[in-house]
């Protein structure tokens, strides 16, 4: 039977009082959210603390999916489900559906959310990759009501490590929304439905007058955190797209990231996963772009 | 700590750790052995239960994360003597061969009819893609669930 380590439970009821707990009970606490990557964690024993902030009353103030004209806000609260079932952040970025249809299952779905996702930080996690695709910035909320805003790879300093304080957290995602013919898309193999990715890509692609004028790509599960490759943009832009642009990418891809061989694979085999995977979400990137 | 819920329409008090699963709340503290406990890893789904009329897998969600909200388990699927469809459909069409995973199928499934009253077999399919039957009976559970989709759409139409 696998069971947590004892700890003391404390609900939050607004951010503001989620912080003003961390700020009492310092390294000793930790936010759970879903719950769906800590709790499994704690059970194994590899996470450990002694004070657990439930927030999830806090869903009716960080559950929201809110399109602006260059700017999506999306709160840190919000689940996995409504990220896949929103048919507005869909039609601007159809990227995020792709990935849902592949994060575990639609129970787990009910309760994982975007910002528990992110602080875990994992190097293999989908919505690190979405947003490390979309250069998308979190927002992080400390005492006082102090904001501050960061870059993904400010956010993620290392393999399940933020720049997420003891005494601050999480409270939205935002991704801007670029001018012109945009497309999206994101890709997963994985060994069976739902698992982790062996290798996942995401792309985002953005044409005018049918060329690139801005190309990304990110990689999870090939090193420490999801990986934004800048080459790819640089190599891409000004270009029309085509398969030798999706050879290149995906070229520049397997030769830019660093996996390592384990259960999931040979380190050789998720280069060339990543080669690939490049190549077909570029593609039906820019397919989407165009259409 | 003491945490305050309702279980099936009944409410309950009970002093617990923080750390107890809701999976173990039910079975040890309510004594309502229906919800099973499998894998503990959130990937088989026999502990499936409703959380304010969401399905969960109650391996992964503390007793205290249900304080203050709805439960239901499949002992409150049945109304009385009379079997929900779903419960019907599972026995009329061999939904089940050792058991084990059934209360969480039926809870899963019970949600899916609820939200869409004629699944695809492709939509009953992606439902219990989180849940996993080890005696491999999946064709007849699409069928079961099949079997209670039309049972009740019958009924809307008569």
């Amino acid at each position: 039977m696998q069971v947590p380590a004892p700890f003391e439970y404390e609900r939050a009821t607004s951010v503001d009082h989620a912080i003003g707990l961390l700020e009492r009970l310092g390294g000793t606490a930790r936010l759970v959210a879903g719950g769906h990557s800590l709790l499994p964690m704690m059970k194994l024993r590899l996470a450990n603390f002694e004070y657990l902030i439930d927030i999830n009353d806090l869903h009716g103030e960080l559950g929201y999916i809110r399109l602006g004209a260059g700017e999506v806000r999306i709160g840190a609260m919000t689940r996995h489900r409504e990220l896949l079932e929103s048919d507005g952040l869909a039609t601007v970025l159809p990227i995020f559906r792709d990935a849902e249809r592949v994060i575990a299952d639609p129970i787990v779905r009910n309760r994982g959310t975007l910002g528990g996702s992110l602080c875990q930080a994992d190097p293999s996690e989908d919505l690190s990759a979405v947003c490390t695709t979309l250069d998308a910035s979190c927002v992080i909320r400390g005492p006082g009501g102090a904001e501050r805003v960061v870059s993904m790879e400010e956010f993620h300093v290392g393999p399940y490590e933020t720049a997420v304080a003891e005494n601050e957290m999480l409270t939205e995602v935002r991704i801007p929304l670029k001018a012109g013919r945009t497309g999206s898309a994101y890709a997963k193999v994985e060994r069976r439905a739902g698992d982790w990715a062996v290798v996942s890509a995401g792309s985002a692609v953005v044409l005018e007058d049918g060329r690139i004028v801005d190309a990304r790509v990110g990689l999870a599960a090939v090193g420490p955190n999801t990986t934004g490759i800048p080459e790819i943009s640089a190599a891409l832009r000004g270009h029309e797209p085509g398969e030798d642009m999706y050879e290149l990418a995906g070229a520049i891809a397997a030769r830019s990231c660093d996996p390592s061989t384990d259960s999931r694979g040979s380190a050789d085999y998720k280069r060339h996963l990543a080669d690939e995977l490049t190549r077909r979400t570029l593609r039906t990137a820019v397919e989407r772009a165009r259409s | 700590m003491q945490v305050t819920m309702t279980v099936n329409g009944d409410e309950y008090t009970r002093e617990i750790e923080g750390r107890l699963l809701l999976v173990h709340f039910l079975r040890d503290v309510l004594s309502l052995t229906g919800t099973h406990w499998g894998c503990d890893t959130s990937n088989c789904g026999t502990c499936v239960v409703w959380m304010d009329g969401e399905p969960v897998k109650s391996c992964t969600v503390l007793a205290a994360m249900a304080g203050g909200r709805e439960v239901r388990t499949v002992e409150g699927l049945a109304n009385g003597a009379e079997l929900d469809p779903i419960q019907e459909g599972f026995r009329q069409c061999h939904g089940l061969q050792c058991g084990f995973c059934t209360p969480g199928m039926l809870m899963t499934c019970r949600a899916l009819l609820d939200k869409n009253p004629d699944p695809s077999e492709a939509e009953i399919r992606e439902a219990i893609s989180g849940q996993i039957c080890r005696c491999t009976g999946y064709a007849s559970i699409v069928r079961s669930v099949k079997w209670a989709a039309s049972q009740e759409n019958q009924a809307v139409t008569k």
